[in-house]
């Protein structure tokens, strides 16, 4: 059981940041207008959760120009599809376990 | 957390890995209506060409290239039906569970339905440049299989098994021309109407 709850990842351990990831692991790229409708979240928060993923390198952000407008991108990265994938296996086995 | 949250992550993820990689609006009723549409024009186009043999002896009714624009207008008709209530009843249904009907998903799902689609469009065009009539239908038949099986990474993944069985019919009716009009009866008609009634019991009913 413990060794389990060691493969939980405290990082994905939020609504949004979970969403986030689970959206981001089955396309190669997502924008933050999109992220949003998908999740239902406002602006604020959703900038403040990516920023989290950033910073521990689950996910890459890419900015780029589409004629005048400015559009980001995020994808996930090595690291963060292994770990969301640890993550996704500890809650199977607990669910199943119990 | 408690077990409950576990499972309820679980599920969180699995829904937005659906919503976000799929479009899920698709309407089984648009389904139905596509294979009736589909079969009254098979009927209307074979009723046409018997009566058009009947006549031909002394004197044709209609000449042959009129009979042939007939068809054709028949064929887009049901197709161009076929599109406006696919469109009409999944924007209903989009609207009816909070989703947006022209978004990522259904843009991507459409992309990569029309590749091939427009691809057996332009190839039935070219047989039809070299006088290969009998081979439209299976052509049609095949390429419209191939378009589903390509969509069905994009939408709600019954429609791979109607793209599979088409491609089947459409290989099969190679073996039989002059007998194409059935077999894309059945394939746009009546493979159309079960799929349809398939996806509304499995998902339209709730």
């Amino acid at each position: 059981m413990k060794d389990i709850l060691k493969h939980i990842n405290k990082v994905f351990d939020h609504r949004v940041r979970l969403g986030i990831m689970s959206a981001l692991m089955v396309n190669e790229t997502v924008d933050f207008n999109t992220l949003k409708e998908i999740l239902g979240v406002t602006d604020g928060n959703l900038a403040s959760h990516i920023k989290g993923l950033e910073k521990v390198n689950y996910i890459k952000v890419e900015k780029q120009f589409i004629g005048k407008k400015p559009n980001t991108t995020y994808s996930v990265t090595k690291l963060g599809k292994l770990e969301f994938q640890k993550h996704i296996n500890a809650l199977e086995k607990l669910i199943n376990n119990n | 957390m408690k077990d409950k949250d576990y499972l309820k992550d679980i599920l969180e993820i699995k829904s937005i890995m659906n919503k976000s990689s799929r479009f899920i609006s698709l309407s089984g009723l648009s389904g139905i209506l596509a294979g009736i549409y589909a079969l009254a024009g098979a009927i209307a186009a074979n009723y046409i060409i018997s009566n058009y043999q009947i006549a031909d002896s002394p004197v044709s009714v209609i000449p042959i290239s009129y009979l042939e624009y007939i068809l054709i207008s028949i064929a887009l008709l049901v197709l161009a039906l076929s599109v406006i209530s696919a469109f009409i009843l999944s924007s209903k249904k989009a609207k009816k569970s909070g989703e947006k009907l022209w978004d990522a998903t259904s843009k991507r799902l459409l992309i990569n339905f029309s590749i091939p689609l427009f691809t057996g469009g332009a190839f039935s065009i070219i047989l039809y440049q070299f006088g290969l009539i009998g081979l439209i239908a299976p052509t049609t038949l095949i390429f419209y299989g191939l378009a589903c099986v390509n969509a069905s990474k994009y939408t709600l993944g019954d429609i791979r098994y109607l793209g599979v069985l088409n491609i089947l019919i459409g290989l099969i009716s190679t073996q039989f021309i002059g007998y194409g009009l059935y077999f894309w009866g059945f394939g746009f008609g009546v493979l159309h109407i079960i799929y349809g009634i398939v996806l509304y019991n499995k998902y339209d009913k709730k």
